[in-house]
């Protein structure tokens, strides 16, 4: 018989796509790699809500709802980085971030 | 008339000139700031003749004396509830007698300025900074508070700085313009002190209560608890009082500036360095008798020091070819004879002559010093130099300069019936009841005071035939008029009687001319006369003989004994040296080296932080993500 999946599994799931998330944010040099790795701790936590919603409140609907939220902002959020990297890459003919430098001391 | 009104009219005329000038008079306009200034003035004259008027003849007298009326008296600044400095008016004998004398002078000047700086470029600056000092110095003579009395005397200095320092494209006026700033600043820095040792123990600024009260407290002041090196605080307080007044009225050894304030525009030295800023002094104190009467040693010292600056000064006149330096050292010799007159003045005794013969010498020297200026001026515009051996045969050219001239110097050198014999007379009178070494001291000056004069006199309108340079005819009757009213009251003033109007108790004191005892001083001053005209009538050489046979002792004194020398050494070597240059290493090691040091810490701080403001983005998060485990640490430890 084939074991249940159960809510351990799931955030097990969630917790490793988060950080891969997180080492891709910190160690790509390319700005949409960055975004995506942005992408992948966002959807991360969307597992969570929904997993949550499941498991513990299965009447209730709030983390369905608030994964829809957190897609719509995700959205938006990457037309504005896309834009940003545009005008990075307008500015500095490359997206390298070790190369982006000006805004220090 | 409502005294209270004419002040402020008095005060506000010139002040306002001087601010509508100044505001609305540009470049293009500004020969209508001459007349505009002059018009006021005519109008201030006015009031003050009013003024004087109604004080003398109408309400001033009461009880057979002359009282002191105090019509403004309105809170100025008030600190506390015990400290508050008012903004009051005294009119008594002498405020009103130098309103007359101030504004009259005043108005004279303004009218021979007319034609004298017609042309000049800063022809509306000239009008504003004169209308600006008239204020000042009406203000003045009619403050009722030792404050206000400070702020004025200080408006006249910045007033008196600014016309000295008129042509200030000329070092040397530049030069002079500081001295005079800088050697009254350090005089009222005493007179400063003076003030706040008086008003600290009369617990007040103003000058009717602080007589009385430190009249009635007399023995408290030279209580032995108070005394400092000997001396009680009312001596000193009075000291101080005299040094301030000393260094506005150049006597030894604060004279130095007034000989280079000659700098200024000539109507500017008739005005203020001859008949009226430099009688502030003199009026100082009188303000101030009844508490300088107090103090038998105090009246010795201005005493000794008005006859010792007479006597230098007019010996220092007699070596000057600069003519309107020779008029500036007997500007100062006459003051000390005023000085002298005010030490002599022996109240132990009943005798108030000194006061009154002071005020007396205030008055007519007023006229006839600045009758002399006038005429100075006349005479350099006309031949364009100050220097007397350059002169010489303009009595033929410049008629009318040339009598009202010479009637000055007859005032000046004490012959009867002009002003200058009558007063003189009084000072002298009134030393001989008092000390008689003083008196033998003023009838030496006297006697010098009338060589030196006629030096000038003949030295410049006899002597050489008249140089074919000088082909400019006298000024315009904008110039001449003032010197003919200047002359005819220097011919008339001297019979005033002074003494019924202006006393140091208010009584009547008549001052009388005792015949015998004039013999000696005017006869030494016509012997004077005689030395002059015997030297420098004709050109001849005994006066180069009469140089060399004095050697060296005449270079000293044609150096003015050297007293500008010594000021240069002490401030130069001594003052610049040992303290200036210490603070200033203090300044730049301490003072400053605390404040490098701090901003150096706060650099190399920065320089080691800095590098975490790397602009690195996943630097950023890493710490962001470093300081979220920390906080997560925190938190489940705490569980």
């Amino acid at each position: 018989m084939m074991q249940q999946i159960t809510l351990q599994h799931i955030l097990l799931l969630s917790t490793a796509l988060f950080f891969i998330g997180v080492f891709g944010l910190l160690t790509r040099r390319n700005m949409i790699a960055i975004l995506m790795s942005i992408e992948l701790m966002l959807n991360s936590v969307n597992i969570n809500f929904v997993a949550f919603n499941k498991y513990l409140y299965p009447e209730k609907l709030d983390g369905v709802f608030f994964f829809l939220f957190v897609i719509t902002v995700a959205a938006a959020e990457a037309a504005v980085a896309i834009a940003i990297i545009i005008h990075l890459y307008r500015y500095n003919k490359q997206i390298d971030v070790s190369e982006t430098e000006e805004m220090r001391y | 008339m409502n005294e209270g009104l004419i002040v402020t009219f008095l005060l506000c005329l010139p002040l306002s000139a001087f601010v509508v000038i100044r505001l609305f008079t540009g470049r293009r306009w500004q020969i209508f700031s001459g007349y505009l200034s002059t018009l006021v003035l005519a109008l201030t004259t006015f009031f003050a003749f009013i003024m004087a008027w109604q004080y003398f003849f109408v309400y001033g007298k009461m009880d057979g004396a002359y009282a002191l009326f105090v019509p403004i008296d309105m809170n100025w600044l008030v600190f506390t509830n015990d400290l508050s400095i008012n903004f009051s008016i005294i009119i008594d004998s002498i405020s009103v007698m130098m309103l007359l004398v101030v504004s009259f002078i005043s108005l004279m000047v303004h009218v021979f300025s007319l034609a004298y700086m017609k042309g000049e470029q800063r022809y509306g600056y000239y009008f504003a900074y004169l209308s600006l000092f008239t204020f000042a110095m009406l203000g003045l003579v009619l403050s009722g508070n030792l404050f206000e009395l400070f702020m004025f005397w200080e408006l006249v200095g910045i007033s008196s700085y600014l016309l000295i320092g008129f042509y200030y494209t000329k070092p040397s006026a530049v030069a002079a313009a500081k001295k005079a700033f800088l050697v009254t600043r350090f005089a009222d820095f005493g007179f400063l002190i003076g003030i706040l040792m008086l008003g600290g123990v009369a617990n007040n600024f103003d000058i009717v209560q602080m007589i009385r009260s430190i009249a009635q407290q007399q023995a408290l002041w030279e209580g032995a608890g108070t005394s400092f090196l000997g001396m009680s605080v009312l001596t000193w307080a009075c000291l101080l009082l005299f040094m301030g007044a000393a260094g506005k009225s150049a006597m030894f050894p604060l004279h130095i500036w007034l000989p280079d304030a000659m700098e200024g525009p000539t109507p500017v030295s008739a005005l203020i360095h001859a008949a009226t800023m430099v009688v502030a002094g003199v009026y100082l104190i009188a303000r101030f008798f009844p508490v300088f009467q107090m103090d038998a040693t105090v009246l010795y010292v201005i005493a000794i020091v008005g006859a010792g600056t007479a006597l230098f000064a007019a010996i220092i006149a007699c070596t000057q070819a600069d003519i309107k330096r020779v008029l500036a050292f007997s500007t100062i010799s006459q003051i000390g004879y005023m000085m002298l007159a005010l030490g002599v003045d022996d109240s132990l005794n009943g005798l108030h002559e000194g006061y009154t013969a002071a005020m007396f010498h205030l008055f007519t020297h007023a006229f006839f010093k600045s009758l002399l200026f006038l005429g100075a001026g006349a005479i350099i515009h006309t031949v364009h130099t100050n220097d007397m051996h350059e002169m010489g045969g303009l009595r033929k050219q410049m008629p009318v300069t040339h009598i009202s001239f010479l009637i000055a110097c007859l005032a000046i050198s004490g012959i009867p019936p002009f002003s200058g014999f009558f007063s003189k007379e009084a000072i002298l009178s009134a030393a001989y009841s008092n000390h008689k070494w003083l008196y033998a001291i003023g009838v030496v000056t006297a006697a010098i005071t009338a060589f030196y004069m006629f030096r000038l006199y003949f030295s410049i309108f006899w002597n050489k035939p008249l140089s074919p340079v000088f082909i400019k005819k006298e000024g315009s009757w904008l110039i001449r008029i003032p010197l003919i009213i200047l002359a005819v009251l220097v011919l008339i003033t001297g019979f005033i009687p002074f003494g019924n109007f202006i006393s140091a108790n208010g009584k009547p004191l008549p001052l009388e001319v005792h015949f015998g005892f004039s013999v000696i001083p005017v006869s030494l001053s016509v012997l004077g006369i005689f030395y002059a005209a015997v030297l420098y009538y004709q050109q001849n050489n005994l006066p180069a003989l009469l140089e060399k046979s004095f050697g060296w002792f005449y270079i000293t004194i044609r150096q003015k004994f050297y007293i500008d020398e010594v000021y240069l050494f002490i401030t130069h070597k001594i003052v610049f040296n040992v303290i200036g240059n210490t603070t200033a290493w203090i300044d730049k090691n301490i003072v400053d080296g605390l404040v490098n040091w701090s901003a150096g810490i706060t650099y190399q701080f920065s320089v080691l932080i800095k590098k975490v403001q790397s602009g690195k983005i996943q630097q950023y998060v890493l710490y962001f993500l470093l300081g979220v485990l920390c906080l997560l640490a925190v938190v489940l430890y705490n569980n």
